[in-house]
């Protein structure tokens, strides 16, 4: 054959090839579809505002076909062809309900909350941690995120929760949050050790039915919001929505939520380089036989 | 969702504990003994890598790791850096569903037709004199060679890759074989690979897009002057052992590998399947380094995306010698030193992802003739031979599924093994030109499998040496002249 004649087959070929990838995909489910995001609302117009960065939600829309459709779907439910496979379920974006917020319970998120929560992922369940994304792509996926929910036109976040300088690390603080872990009954669902063990723990599931497990302070070194201090104060004080772990801004004053925030820090056993353990494990060395042991028996004692 | 499937993926169910102290005692002496006793303190994390097992485990789409599968993208080289791990509480194996296999298959039917020129041929068929020369054209349906991959999580932060690899006649070897220690001191910056694989390239041969014979490698990744004895290739696995770093991103990433100086050889030779000459007892060294950054877009837009540079460098060394017994070689001796150095892009603006390397290769004089051990007198106008060039690849990605490609390749001899003032051959024997052009459609992108059909022509033009491809019949007519390798290339690749 002549390179003219190769030429020919190759163009030939070429066109077969493009012709039947045509035809084929117009018949495939709208997930492969070349645009299986065809059906979504309106997407031009909305944006996010993050350190500086504008995002856009028509790139974000490539980025979640690329990325994110597997779990939470070509409808933004959370319906993704896997998501089947995964317990907890992913996230269904036309609720708009969202666990991750510095905004009180029942408000939207602010667009960097959402973006802390791509970047960071969920580290007890499927939803990966996008950092490898850069940060303008993640803009981006938050403003087409906000687009699968009419709420997002109709309302504004709620106001950021305001968190006072950290107090200091002390036996009496401790002592405090330990107190607080008892009265608001944070044992009933985490468990007395916070081993997700409580009386409740057994009977929960999330805003879709499903069975929920509280988190497990002894196992986990990483919380699903966060992993600092501050990130701690704030989930207890905005509550995750969708979940039945409440917000208990409304019971904590500011400055006992850092004791609890301390406290807390004691359940964490398997937490590398905890001060807070070990100042308390010194203490119990101690005083352990004084301490009433948190739980049903002692709900009485610690009024 | 059934129960069953909750108990096995919860790792707080009561099984959990007696795994989890099988798995402990397991690993923590093999850390301990490989790596040392921190590595096993941090043991529970985890990472992953871009094939359908790895999608199958976390439930991810393929796009989410590749541009086009295989090429990863950076949110697949940060898995890969992980070590096979997303980095959060569902990389250890523990959290699988016990029926959870993490075995890929990939193979390729394809029909394809190469063609080359200037071959050897008899004469007359059959009459043995090889003084024809002309066109040797092949053309029909074919198989490629099957890749069965397994790779996963041992442990947290332990990871393993076991490709055992066929040709189309399924003789088989193992093309990576490797166990990964990751977060050393629980830091990204130390993890260590032992075994056989594929060295630290910016651009993957191993994980690109073409298929075909012509276009299916990159000339420079086995690229040797003509007449050296000189065996390496950038692109292939080697064996040994890997230290690299990253940052948490990978935005920044770095290796030192220490290597056998047999070309990944096993069994003390220089070939994966045996019948390899014997390999010498020394190291190579290969450095890898790489930096990426985002180029903002005009003012208003979301920027043009990740933009990463990288320069390389190996320095190796090949026997010029062999002790022998009655003749049989046993092992190299008189070694002499090489090196390729050079640096590579992986460049994207928008849609569009450019992919230029650049190579300068070198040779000690004595690599570049055969049977004179180093010590002895070189022949007259022995000198080092040396060549330059590279490639400059382009993709375009209309979405996830559809992506055209395009290469360009051209590598230069510097310094032929005989100066030409005292051989008479052309100072530009050997050099080469290459342009390839493909297109891949995905047809099927699920976590569970992949298929893409891929069409491609390449053509390579080469002077005084066989294509690369091997595609001829061994022998070039007429060694002055150029030699033309046509690939036309139909495949539907697979991969489950
Ligand atoms: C492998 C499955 C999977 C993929 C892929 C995935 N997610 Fe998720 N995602 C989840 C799951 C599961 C949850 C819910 C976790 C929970 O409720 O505890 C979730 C939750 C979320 C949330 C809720 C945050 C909050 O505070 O409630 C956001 C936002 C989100 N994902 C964004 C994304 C984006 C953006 C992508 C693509 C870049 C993506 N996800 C890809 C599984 C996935
Ligand atoms: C009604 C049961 C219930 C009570 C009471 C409760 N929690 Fe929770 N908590 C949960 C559940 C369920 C989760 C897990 C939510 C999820 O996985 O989405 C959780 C999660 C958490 C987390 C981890 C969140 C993350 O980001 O991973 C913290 C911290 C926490 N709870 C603290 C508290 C504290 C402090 C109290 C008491 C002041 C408390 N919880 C009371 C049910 C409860």
């Amino acid at each position: 054959m002549t390179l003219k004649k190769f030429a020919v087959t190759f163009a030939l070929g070429s066109i077969a090839l493009l012709t039947a990838g045509a035809r084929v995909s117009t018949a495939q489910s709208h997930v492969n579809s070349p645009d299986p995001l065809l059906g979504t609302p309106s997407v031009a117009t909305e944006t996010s505002q993050v350190n500086g960065l504008t995002g856009h939600a028509e790139e974000g829309k490539h980025q979640y076909r690329r990325f994110c459709i597997g779990c939470h779907g070509p409808d933004g439910n959370g319906q993704g062809m896997n998501a089947q496979w995964i317990d907890p379920q992913p996230r269904d974006f036309t609720e708009a309900t969202f666990k991750c917020r510095s905004t009180p319970t029942g408000t939207l998120p602010t667009d960097e909350d959402l973006f802390n929560a791509i970047t960071r992922g969920f580290v007890t369940t499927n939803m990966p941690s996008w950092r490898p994304l850069n940060p303008q792509q993640r803009a981006d996926l938050v403003a087409f995120i906000k687009t699968w929910s009419p709420r997002w036109a109709k309302e504004k976040p709620g106001a950021v929760l305001n968190i006072p300088p950290e107090t200091a690390v002390t036996i009496e603080s401790i002592l405090h949050g330990r107190e607080l872990f008892q009265k608001l009954e944070c044992w009933k669902c985490h468990g007395p050790e916070g081993h997700a063990d409580g009386p409740s723990a057994s009977t929960l599931t999330d805003s879709k039915g499903n069975p929920i497990k509280p988190f497990n302070f002894s196992t986990g070194e990483r919380f699903m919001c966060g992993d600092s201090n501050r990130d701690l104060y704030r989930i207890f004080m905005t509550g995750l929505d969708g979940s039945p772990m409440p917000s208990f801004a409304d019971v904590i004053q500011p400055n006992d939520a850092w004791d609890l925030v301390h406290f807390l820090r004691t359940l964490q056993v398997a937490l590398p380089n905890n001060q807070e353990l070990t100042l308390w494990q010194s203490y119990k060395a101690a005083h352990g036989k004084d301490l009433k042991p948190i739980g049903p028996d002692s709900a009485g004692g610690a009024q | 969702m059934s129960t069953k499937f909750r108990e096995g993926a919860n790792p707080m169910n009561t099984k959990w504990s007696r795994w989890k102290t099988i798995w402990t005692c397991a690993f923590l002496l093999i850390a301990i003994v490989l790596c040392d006793a921190r590595a096993a303190s941090a043991l529970p994390t985890g990472k992953v890598m871009a094939l359908p097992m790895f999608a199958r485990k976390y439930g991810l789409p393929c796009s989410a790791c590749h541009t086009a599968w295989p090429e990863l993208n950076n949110f697949g080289q940060v898995f890969r850096d992980n070590g096979y791990q997303l980095m959060n509480d569902r990389d250890s194996p523990i959290w699988q569903n016990p029926s959870y296999f993490p075995i890929s298959f990939r193979i390729t039917p394809s029909w394809h037709r190469e063609s080359t020129t200037n071959q050897a041929f008899d004469s007359v068929p059959g009459n043995g004199d090889g003084l024809g020369v002309g066109t040797l054209t092949q053309a029909g349906f074919d198989l490629s060679g099957m890749d069965l991959w397994s790779g996963g999580t041992l442990y947290k932060n332990i990871s393993f890759i076991l490709l055992p690899s066929s040709d189309p006649t399924a003789v088989w070897h193992f093309e990576s074989a490797f166990i990964r220690f990751d977060n050393l001191w629980h830091s990204p910056w130390l993890n260590v690979k032992f075994g056989r694989f594929e060295l630290d390239n910016l651009i993957s041969e191993k994980r690109f897009l073409f298929l075909s014979a012509n276009g299916g490698l990159y000339q420079i990744y086995h690229f040797n002057v003509p007449g050296s004895i000189n065996n390496f290739g950038y692109g292939d696995n080697q064996i040994g052992v890997e230290l690299a770093g990253h940052s948490a991103n990978s935005y920044t990433r770095y290796s030192v590998s220490m290597l056998s100086s047999n070309e990944g050889g096993v069994n003390f030779t220089t070939d994966v399947v045996p019948g390899g000459s014997p390999s010498n007892r020394t190291y190579d060294v290969n450095l890898a380094f790489s930096q990426a950054f985002n180029a903002p877009g005009p003012p208003g837009e979301s920027g043009f995306g990740l933009e990463r540079v990288g320069a390389f460098a190996y320095i190796g060394q090949r026997p010029t010698n062999f002790e022998t017994e009655l003749g049989t070689q046993l092992v190299g001796i008189n070694n002499k030193p090489f090196y390729r150095i050079g640096f590579a892009g992986d460049l994207s603006y928008k849609n569009l992802e450019l992919m230029p390397l650049f190579m300068y290769g070198h040779d000690n004089p004595y690599l570049g003739q055969f049977g004179v051990p180093a010590g002895s007198t070189l022949p007259a106008g022995a000198q080092a031979p040396t060549f330059y060039g590279g490639f400059l690849e382009a993709h375009y990605y209309f979405n996830p599924q559809n992506v055209a490609l395009a290469r360009f390749e051209q590598i230069n001899v510097g310094q032929q093994a005989i100066s030409p003032s005292v051989s008479g051959v052309s100072g530009s024997n050997g050099n080469i030109t290459a342009v390839s052009f493909g297109y891949r459609w995905y047809p099927i992108m699920f976590s569970r499998a992949g298929v893409a059909l891929d069409g491609e022509f390449s053509r390579v033009r080469t002077i005084g040496q066989e294509p690369e491809s091997g595609n001829g019949s061994g022998f070039i007519g007429n060694p002055t002249a150029a030699v033309w390798s046509n690939s036309i290339y139909f495949g539907i690749d697979f991969d489950f």
